[in-house]
């Protein structure tokens, strides 16, 4: 079940991320009920009046920690994050984030590959946090890349998986890890990821903002679980009519018609 | 007795002493008492980055770092997200 990232392994195919939750003992219960092993932070100026932190939180959890870039625009924003991540955090691993507006919060394909170009060759491990666009996903793992995560549908809409056959194709021509990143509302949408193939599904809003998110995160792990159990067990190929599954052999013999000898016994 | 400097810290203007250097700005931020490498003395680990001017100065540089009047120093950390 275990898999294998810059020669890491991790049992758990759930990444985590930590943002949307309102308060930091309901984060930490959703964190211990989802079983996961890799779980995304934020890099923001320190604010000595902060009185918990996630950082100590996942330290004690014993939570590999990774960094995104979330919030920049720019290639040059995105880096100078994970050069500050990799200092703060001590690790070159980071979720690369680089998004072009607000609404959307859907990434900018030419800044994300060349800040993912740059980070490369800066030493970094990088997730690259992408559409679902099957040659930018190529692009991508052609610069180096770690892993390449589409989005599934916009971060925060619980809109699912958009376009499953993008997923598919990614997924398809891919030699690193495909980890569907952004979109997943519930259990289902991330079963559906790691049906398609996915390596592992990231999510955050979906567990973390439900009414009760530690029931929900235990859904995801379950999901992630099912979806990859499903996936590598040979499904039944789709067909337009039925196959019974029961045989025909020794039925018995049709009732006549115009008998209504087993009606009048009722 | 020396005029102090000025910096811009996390944003924001700030008198410190002349002299002061990175290792005594992110003591004084977090209160955790840190040793020449920029480490937490205790042994835990500190989660912290500084950046002068933009760049991003290791822990095992705080100690000769010393700020001059007019630096931009950006001390960060890891927050709820993603």
């Amino acid at each position: 079940m275990s898999w294998t990232i810059d020669e890491v392994s991790l049992e758990s195919r759930l990444i985590m991320g930590t943002g949307g939750a309102s308060s930091l003992s309901i984060l930490e219960g959703a964190l211990r009920a989802s079983a996961t092993e890799l779980t995304t932070v934020a890099i923001r100026r320190f604010d000595a009046g902060a009185r918990d932190s996630v950082f100590a939180l996942l330290e004690r959890l014993g939570i590999r920690i990774l960094p995104n870039t979330a919030g920049c625009y720019t290639a040059r924003d995105a880096i100078r994050t994970a050069q500050l991540a990799r200092e703060a955090l001590e690790t070159n691993w980071v979720k690369l984030e680089v998004i072009a507006d607000e609404d959307t919060l859907l990434p900018d394909p030419i800044e994300l590959f060349r800040a993912a170009e740059e980070l490369v060759l800066d030493g970094f491990t990088v997730f690259a946090y992408t559409n679902d666009d099957p040659a930018l996903a190529k692009r991508l793992e052609d610069a180096g890349v770690a892993a390449v995560m589409p989005a599934g549908a916009p971060i925060g809409s619980g809109l699912g998986i958009l376009n499953p056959h993008n997923i598919d194709t990614i997924v398809s021509r891919a030699q690193v890890p495909i980890i569907l990143d952004a979109g997943v509302g519930t259990a289902s949408d991330a079963a559906l990821a790691m049906e398609l193939g996915c390596t592992a599904v990231l999510l955050a809003s979906a567990v973390t903002r439900a009414h009760d998110a530690q029931a929900m995160a235990r859904a995801m792990a379950l999901a992630v679980e099912s979806g990859h159990l499903a996936r590598h067990a040979g499904r039944i190929p789709k067909r337009p009519l039925a196959l019974a599954s029961s045989s025909f052999e020794g039925m018995l013999d049709p009732v006549p018609a115009g008998d209504h000898a087993l009606e009048a016994d009722r | 007795m020396t005029a102090p400097i000025t910096i811009t810290l996390n944003g924001e203007r700030r008198d410190v002493a002349p002299a002061t250097t990175a290792l005594d700005l992110v003591t004084a931020l977090t209160d955790k008492e840190l040793g020449p490498d920029g480490s937490p003395v205790d042994g835990s680990r500190l989660g912290i980055a500084l950046a002068i001017d933009g760049t991003v100065v290791r822990r095992g540089r705080w100690l000769e770092s010393v700020l001059a009047d007019g630096h931009t120093v950006d001390v960060v950390t890891a927050v709820q997200g993603g």
